[in-house]
């Protein structure tokens, strides 16, 4: 689950983690309330305006900047807010802008020049353990830097029996360059940073730029954080924090159905149980000449039910020409799921305007092919997954 | 011959009283698993479809002698109980619970890392050996008896793969699901060693997913082990979009190397045979072994 910034933020500060101070608006009276405020607390003179939406590069599609002044925040909050903010990592039309954070700016001038890091926590899949990975280069893309200078990019291993021991805390510290109070100061910052991301039960932090500032102090100027979703049963106040605004709507239907379902963009939809079927069905359709316009895990029970229910899910998408189920029956016998699919058609009626290919193959295949084909029903039935290939590739035609 | 499970395995299941739990062991013992016993904490001394049930694992290994164990317990509960079956001394751990949080995992693993046992899953359908035992969700009358050994992230898929191979005449020796999840423990390239190992298996079905870096580690392995048994591969998830997870936690493009076409290509450079088409695995393994 992923959270917006200022959340990410408060969890951070939560376990001792310096961030960049600021307080979230959702117009922009509240925001030169919020820049009052924020003034008052820290003695910020400017104050930076960032769109909260869960999409990074926010800052090249023109959601975060710079106010000088109160009348500069009014502006910029206001534009800002209601806009669709575009990113490389949104779609075309971009995400609306909903609520913006009004934080303090921490580039101020002092002693010392600042100087900006990246560093994130996540899980190596190879090893089974977590990873602090950290660079020199902070506030650009990770990916560019990974590919250029790929020598600039460190990484920290957590052996699961001890936790971040001190030493890996100072030779991170170390290989960032710092010293003197900096150095204590990025200790620090590691030790806790590490232990919010194994308290929190996150998946994901990445703090980018971690910032060195004119007086030393070590900050999280952004925070990307993602809640591990199998965990957030144990984690209820991080639950809460779920903005379902950011979420596509028919994914957030699905979920409360108990579907597993993921839109995508093309033209046949699908229903499928089991995840890696459910891919290798997408594949295939792809290769039958469609496009396919859902990623969609029936799961065990493929009772009328939940056909009902996910054919209900599908047919949201107007794009949708066409539909195939695909089902291997194992404990869940085939004709079971052809009595479902027939019922399911039999009580949306006319809400089915599409063609639908049916393949089940398991327990009682052909006993289900006989259902299908005697219901009297527009439906097209397989038996081998190949023959519902060829079937896609008829309707479509 | 047949890897991990056989029909001298003396399988326990853990979580053997719950509804999950209760469900499988019938249609297991239905098919002639040798189940000795399982455990449930609180239930120990009664009995349950017949077999003991006792309140800890170690208790099971000392008085029934079990050395393989089906684990059905809840997600909140079952790195705990792959974590005592690994003290116990069990052998063969099978994790079929879906959902068990990453953390937990990431200390689960690492302490059955220097332990004498193998864990398989979390999040898989199990392990079948046909006609000796079946440790696992998947329907037994799929998987017929004979030379091919299947390797597979995912359930269904295997059932189809196994279905494909079936239908050209062939049959399976041990058919192992390794689970979806980001963490699991066993690897592709264990798993396929495994067979490879095997003097009965002749040729060994890869079947993966998008995301990690598995296939490609279980691909160089093959290649360096210097075998001649034909592999056959598949990665299912060349149509998902990069970042979106696909039902599997562990099924998500991450970088440009565990996209579906990477994979394939890594695969296919390291001499095992990639089908496209998810329709296609039978007709390959066919074709490879002659």
């Amino acid at each position: 689950m992923n959270l917006h910034e200022y959340q990410g933020k408060e969890i951070l500060a939560s376990f001792g983690v310096r961030i960049q101070r600021g307080l979230v608006a959702h117009n922009a009276k509240e925001a030169v309330d919020a820049a009052k405020q924020l003034t008052a607390e820290t003695g910020t003179g400017w104050h930076v305006i960032k769109a909260q939406v869960h999409a990074g590069g926010r800052g090249k599609g023109g959601g975060v900047k710079l106010a000088k002044n109160l009348k500069e925040v009014e502006e910029l909050a206001g534009q800002i807010i209601g806009m669709n903010l575009v990113t490389p990592q949104t779609s075309a039309e971009g995400k609306r802008v909903h609520k913006v954070l009004v934080a303090e700016d921490v580039y101020y001038p002092g002693d010392s020049e600042t100087n900006e890091f990246y560093m994130s926590v996540l899980l190596n899949r190879g090893t089974g353990r977590n990873m602090i990975m950290y660079s020199t280069e902070g506030g650009m893309d990770i990916e560019e830097v990974a590919e250029k200078t790929p020598h600039l990019i460190f990484t920290e291993e957590i052996d699961p029996a001890t936790g971040l021991l001190p030493f890996q805390a100072r030779k991170i510290a170390f290989n960032l360059g710092l010293s003197g109070t900096a150095f204590k100061e990025m200790t620090k910052f590691v030790t806790n940073l590490y232990k919010a991301y194994v308290e929190s039960d996150s998946n994901m932090f990445e703090i980018n730029p971690v910032l060195k500032t004119s007086d030393d102090k070590i900050m999280a100027v952004d925070a990307k954080v993602s809640i591990d979703d199998n965990a957030l049963y144990r984690r209820k106040a991080y639950a809460e924090m779920r903005d379902l605004r950011e979420e596509n709507p028919i994914e957030v239907e699905a979920r409360e159905v108990g579907l597993n379902y993921v839109d995508l963009d093309g033209n046949v939809g699908c229903m499928v149980n089991g995840a890696g079927l459910a891919m290798a069905t997408m594949d295939l359709i792809k290769m039958a000449g469609g496009e396919p316009a859902n990623f969609l895990d029936v799961g065990g029970t493929a009772d009328a039910k939940r056909v009902e229910e996910a054919f209900r899910i599908i047919l949201k998408d107007p794009a949708v020409k066409a539909i195939l189920i695909n089902i291997f029956g194992g404990i869940v016998r085939c004709d079971r799921v052809a009595q479902g699919v027939v019922d399911a058609y039999k009580n949306m009626g006319d809400a089915i305007n599409v063609p639908i290919i049916v393949r089940l193959q398991g327990t009682n295949a052909e006993l289900a092919k006989e259902i299908i084909d005697n219901s009297g029903l527009a439906v097209h039935s397989a038996v081998q997954f190949q023959e519902a290939a060829d079937k896609v590739k008829e309707v479509l035609s | 011959m047949s890897v991990l499970v056989n029909k001298n395995s003396k399988i326990i299941v853990q979580g053997f009283t719950g509804s999950e739990g209760t469900f499988h062991a019938e249609q297991m013992i239905e098919y002639g698993t040798n189940i000795v016993g399982g455990v449930t904490p609180g239930k120990g001394g009664q009995e349950h479809l017949g077999k003991p049930v006792f309140n800890t694992v170690e208790e099971a290994v000392e008085k029934v002698g079990a050395d393989t164990s089906i684990i059905f317990v809840p997600p909140a509960f079952a790195a705990d109980a792959i974590m005592e079956a690994a003290s116990a001394g069990i052998k063969v751990i099978i994790t079929i619970t879906e959902g068990i949080p990453v953390a937990d995992m990431v200390k689960a693993a690492n302490y059955v890392k220097d332990r004498d046992c193998r864990l398989v899953g979390p999040n898989c359908p199990g392990v079948i050996t046909p006609e000796e035992a079946k440790v696992g969700i998947m329907p037994g009358f799929v998987f017929k008896k004979g030379n091919v050994g299947i390797v597979s992230k995912s359930g269904t898929l295997t059932y189809e793969a196994a279905d494909q191979v079936v239908r050209q005449g062939l049959g399976i020796t041990t058919a192992i699901g390794i689970g979806g999840d980001p963490i699991i423990g066993t690897t592709t390239k264990e798993a396929v060693e495994l067979l490879i190992n095997d003097p009965e298996t002749e040729c060994v079905v890869m079947i993966g997913e998008i995301g990690g870096q598995l296939e490609a580690d279980a691909a160089k392995w093959y290649k360096a082990s210097g075998s001649k048994k034909p592999v056959v591969g598949f990665i299912a998830g060349e149509t998902a979009p990069a970042g979106r997870t696909m039902g599997h936690a562990g099924a998500i493009v991450g970088g440009s190397d565990d996209t579906a076409q990477a994979k394939k290509k890594i695969m296919r450079e390291h001499g095992i045979h990639v089908v496209d088409s998810p329709a296609e695995i039978g007709k390959k393994v066919k074709e490879v072994m002659g």
